[in-house]
Parts: structure tokens; C-alpha cells; sequence
């Protein structure tokens, strides 16, 4: 996954303020947020720092599918197990009957289903991740043995 | 809501979306079930030494071939119906022929002490509602049984272990290789040297008793504390372990003398594996091997290796099995020089070299009927889609009213 220092160090670093950010770290925190995107660098769209805005958008591919959460599911990794939709406290929480117990999902309120044996995540803004109260939940991600959900 | 038939955990809460009689989206099947239940792209067309032709007269030939045949063996079934399966035993015993199925070798022996009762076992309803220590020996149930942590063992929460996998079980895995389910038991994960399964069986047989093991000490006497405490503990026995002690089947039933909280899960591959061997049990007394020849004999001859090597068959019944596929060549090389009947719903490489090919109806999705868990629970399997393919049920009473 990219850090924020990793992106940092592609920024012009002179402070500009044109992105409206008062720093080009607090800009990069943004950009790693998805709150920002990186045409609002003006500077950077200069021929001079061509290679730089290249490199920060591939840097920054991996993470354009994500949801508002930062979810990512690779499905080419996912092989519907449905680890994730019995783990998940929410899926636990909305659905004790169904996928709290390891059956199917009873009804529509859970993140995750498996459809054509692959995992999707629907309901994003009940995750646990989301809103103002959000917490670094790992839920989902640990018992995922193949790695096929990773935030961002 | 459907069943489905990837993997013995016979998943009956799939859904599936049909549209013109296909099946266009499956749901809450894993990737493994989901395909199966998709159907296949190259569908097994009826043929008479390879040159397609009805499925009457493929019938008709394949009658000839079972009646011309002194010594024929039916082989398979355990991708078939439970009806199917005693059609398959009726047939057998008609033609006075040998039966075997893929079980000879793979989890036969196992389920044969289970039925014996020389074994003690549960149903997987009672590992989800009770089980607090989970022990995967050899098996690498999150890749073999997708589900099967998720559905039945390690993730859910039952009656008596409402929080489930975060504070309520342990998963512990022994394998020789640390796979996708020893990834999930982050910290219990004992990896042994191939065919070390019974030096760590006695090693933790003498750490029960309260000795010190002479083989990896500390882990081991940490092993056997965690066994001990359990209220309701489960041995998922995978192939690994079964292969490793074969010829000495008695220490596992000497370790479970001494864990008498534990019972034992055979993890089966095949979708009604544990179905052919429980009717064959019923049957004959005996789980696979078999020869009926006015008493039933079961002997290791009999066994579709044995068999195809000493060359002692001279026609072979494949019901959806495909032994080119999962025997090793030096053996399978006896199956150009007889005539092989294949009865399969898909083309397998058994089919590219059989004499005759019966397409028939996949069942739980085209055939009804019923199937055996792997725990012994009979789960009903359903239609999905209409055509006009004969189920193997069909094939296997046409034959035998042919013969």
C-alpha cells in the first residue's frame, strides 16, 4: 500500500497553496484520502513535472476502484469462501440468523455477498470504517487467507 | 434455495438466478460450487468408439459390452445421486462384477471405522453450535471445502458459542506445508515432516498421558494442554493424515481413546463419496472393493489400482469419475487395451479414450435426488434447469434391464 511519504516526495514541496491546502504533506494526506485528485495541483501539470505526475497516478491506480471506505476486493484472488461475510460485526449485527450463524445473507442490510463465487461489497456506509465514529476495523482482512480485501 | 454439489459440504442455501432456462447468476456458492453449478462448456455428446451417434444405440453398446465382459467393474458414483448409487449396486451384483470408487483411495478406510463405530463422530450442526477447539490434521479445508470454516466450523456463531471465532474457538492445523487454512490459525500452526503424522501422535499420545514427549517438547505439551481443556473438540481428518498412516489406522483410534471430548470429521472431496460407501456398508458390509460373486468379498485386489495393474478387469463402467485424470499414468495405461463405458455429464479425459460415452443429466442441476453429507446427514438436491439429458439413475436401470 502507498504512504503518504511516498507521495509527498512526488509533490512540487513548494507550498503553494493552489490546491487550497495550506501544505503539500497536508495535500498529499488529502490525495491518500481520496478527498483530493491530482489534477488540483496545478504546478504539477507543467511540463517539468511530467514524469512525476505520471508516476503519482500509477502510484495512486491501485486505489481509483476503491469504495468510500477504501475497499478493495480482488476478485481475481477471491474464492468465495464467505470468510468475510460471516466475519464482518455488521453482517453479524444486521443479520444474526443468517450470516451471523455461516448461512447465506437473509436479507439486503449485510456488506457482503458472495455472487457468482466471488465476494461483493454492497451497503458501504454501514461499514464500520465509515462515518464519524469510524474505527480501524480489521475484520474482514484477517480472515481473508488469499488477500483479496485490502483498504486503501 | 438450491444444493450444491462442488464439495461434500452439500451447500443447500445457494441461490440462482435462470433466465430461459440457463442458469445466469448463482449466489452464496463458492467459486468451486459456482462453476460446477454454471454447467461446463464441452458437453459429453453420446459416441460409439469415439464417432458420435444417438444415445440409443450408445446404450445398446454399452449393454453388449457389459454382457460380453467376464470380469467388469464398475468404478465411480460418487458424483451420482444416492438413487443413482443403488442402481449402480443393483447393477453391480447383476453382473456379478467388481465395484470401487475413488474412496479406495482416499478417505474409505476412515469413514469405513466411522460407520463401524470405531470411531466417534458428530454432525457438522453440532460443531457449529458447540465445537471450541478445531483440529485440521492434513486437510486443507479453506482451498478443498471453501466453506467449510466459514459455514460449519471456525467463523459462525452457534447455540453455546455465540462469539464465534473471536473469542469462543481455536482453530489449530497440522499439515506439512503451511496452507490457506494454517494461514487462518495464525499461532496454532504445527508443521510436521511428510509422514510424521504418527511420530506426532505418539509424541502427543505420551504428552496427554502426562510424560515428556522426546519429539518438539515445549509445543507439543502446549498442544495437548489446549486439547485437554476442550469441552467439545473436532479432528477434521484430511487426506494428508490418512496417507501418512494407512497402514496403521489403530493409532488414530488409540489417540481418540484418549481425547474423549473429540470426535472425528472425515473430510471427503467427492460430493456423495460418504453416500456410496454408506450404501455399499449397507449393502454388503463393506464401505468400497467389492466383488459380488453370490457372497460379497472385499479384498485389496480389488481395488481399482490393484486392479488395472494386475490387468484382472476386462471392461470398465466410469459413472462420473475420471480415473485418467487422477491415477498416475503406469496404471491407467490397462484402461486402452479394454472397452470403457464413461457416464459423465461433461467430456473428461477418461471420456477421449472410452469405447462408449452415456452424456447424462448433472445432477443438482439437472437431475434431482438426494446426497450424503460428509458428516452422514442426507441432503435433498434439486432441479434447476429442464432438458432432456437421461439422469445416471436412467442410465444405470436402462443398462441393467438391458443385460
Amino acid at each position: 500500500m502507498v504512504t503518504v511519504m511516498e507521495i509527498y516526495q512526488l509533490l512540487p514541496k513548494t507550498n503553494c497553496k493552489k490546491c487550497g491546502e495550506s501544505t503539500c504533506m497536508a495535500f498529499a494526506v488529502s490525495l491518500l484520502g481520496r478527498k483530493k485528485k491530482v489534477v488540483e495541483c496545478t504546478p504539477l501539470l507543467e511540463e517539468n513535472f511530467k514524469a512525476q505526475k505520471e508516476k503519482l497516478e500509477s502510484l495512486l491506480l491501485p486505489s481509483a476502484g476503491a469504495e468510500e471506505t477504501g475497499l478493495i476486493v480482488h476478485t481475481e484472488l477471491c474464492t468465495g469462501c464467505g470468510n468475510c461475510v460471516v466475519a464482518c460485526p455488521v453482517d453479524v449485527a444486521n443479520d444474526p440468523h443468517g450470516a451471523g450463524m455461516g448461512c447465506a445473507p437473509t436479507n439486503d442490510k449485510v456488506i457482503f455477498k458472495v455472487v457468482e463465487g466471488k465476494v461483493v461489497a454492497s451497503n458501504i456506509k454501514e461499514c464500520r470504517r465509515f462515518g464519524k465514529s469510524k474505527v480501524l476495523c480489521y475484520a474482514c482482512i484477517d480472515p481473508c487467507p488469499t488477500g483479496a480485501i485490502e483498504f486503501v | 434455495m438450491f444444493t450444491c454439489t462442488g464439495c461434500a459440504l452439500l451447500c443447500d442455501d445457494i441461490e440462482a438466478i435462470v433466465e430461459n432456462n440457463r442458469i445466469k447468476e448463482i449466489r452464496n456458492a463458492c467459486r468451486r460450487g459456482a462453476a460446477r453449478m454454471k454447467g461446463c462448456s464441452n458437453r459429453l455428446v453420446p459416441s460409439i468408439a469415439q464417432q458420435p451417434t444417438d444415445i440409443e444405440s450408445a446404450l445398446n453398446k454399452a449393454a453388449e459390452i457389459i454382457r460380453n465382459a467376464k470380469s467388469p467393474m464398475i468404478f465411480g458414483l460418487d458424483n451420482s445421486t444416492s438413487e443413482a448409487q443403488v442402481k449402480g449396486i443393483q447393477l453391480a451384483r447383476k453382473m456379478n462384477a467388481i465395484m470401487d470408487d475413488t474412496s479406495s483411495f482416499c478417505q474409505g478406510l476412515l469413514i469405513e471405522k466411522i460407520l463401524q463405530e470405531k470411531l466417534r463422530t458428530c454432525s457438522l450442526d453440532d460443531i457449529r453450535n458447540k465445537a471450541d477447539v478445531l483440529v485440521y490434521w492434513g486437510s486443507d479445508a479453506q482451498d478443498s471445502q471453501p466453506r467449510h470454516l466459514s459455514r460449519f466450523s471456525y467463523f459462525p456463531r452457534g447455540e453455546t458459542r455465540q462469539r464465534g471465532y473471536e473469542e469462543d474457538r481455536l482453530a489449530i492445523a497440522i499439515d506439512v506445508r503451511e496452507s490457506n487454512t494454517a494461514k487462518i490459525c495464525k499461532g496454532h500452526f504445527y508443521r510436521i515432516p511428510p509422514k510424521g503424522d504418527r511420530e506426532f501422535i505418539i509424541a502427543l499420545m505420551e504428552a496427554l498421558s502426562g510424560k515428556a514427549p522426546a519429539y518438539d517438547t515445549k509445543n507439543m505439551l502446549g498442544l495437548a494442554s489446549i486439547l485437554k481443556k476442550a469441552q467439545f473438540g473436532a479432528i477434521f481428518v484430511g487426506i494428508g493424515l490418512t496417507y501418512s498412516i494407512k497402514n496403521d489406522f489403530e493409532i488414530l483410534t488409540a489417540l481418540a481413546d484418549m481425547l474423549p471430548k473429540f470426535n472425528i470429521m472425515p473430510m471427503v472431496g467427492h460430493y456423495n463419496m460418504r453416500g456410496l460407501n454408506e450404501a455399499l456398508f449397507k449393502e454388503t458390509g463393506f464401505v468400497n472393493r467389492v466383488k459380488f460373486e453370490g457372497n460379497e468379498v472385499q479384498d485389496n485386489k480389488y481395488a481399482i489400482i490393484e486392479a488395472l495393474k494386475n490387468k484382472s478387469i476386462d471392461a470398465l463402467v466410469v459413472v462420473g469419475s475420471d480415473p485418467v485424470l487422477s491415477l498416475p499414468r503406469s496404471v491407467t495405461a490397462h484402461l486402452v487395451s479394454i472397452p470403457v463405458i464413461c457416464i459423465d455429464p461433461c467430456q473428461t479425459f477418461t471420456s477421449r479414450i472410452s469405447s462408449v460415452n452415456l452424456p447424462c443429466a448433472a445432477s443438482g442441476v439437472e437431475a434431482a435426488g438426494s446426497a450424503v453429507r460428509m458428516d452422514g446427514k442426507v441432503i435433498g438436491l434439486k432441479k434447476i434447469i429442464e432438458n432432456n439429458y437421461l439422469n445416471d439413475e436412467d442410465i444405470l436401470k436402462r443398462l441393467m434391464e438391458a443385460v
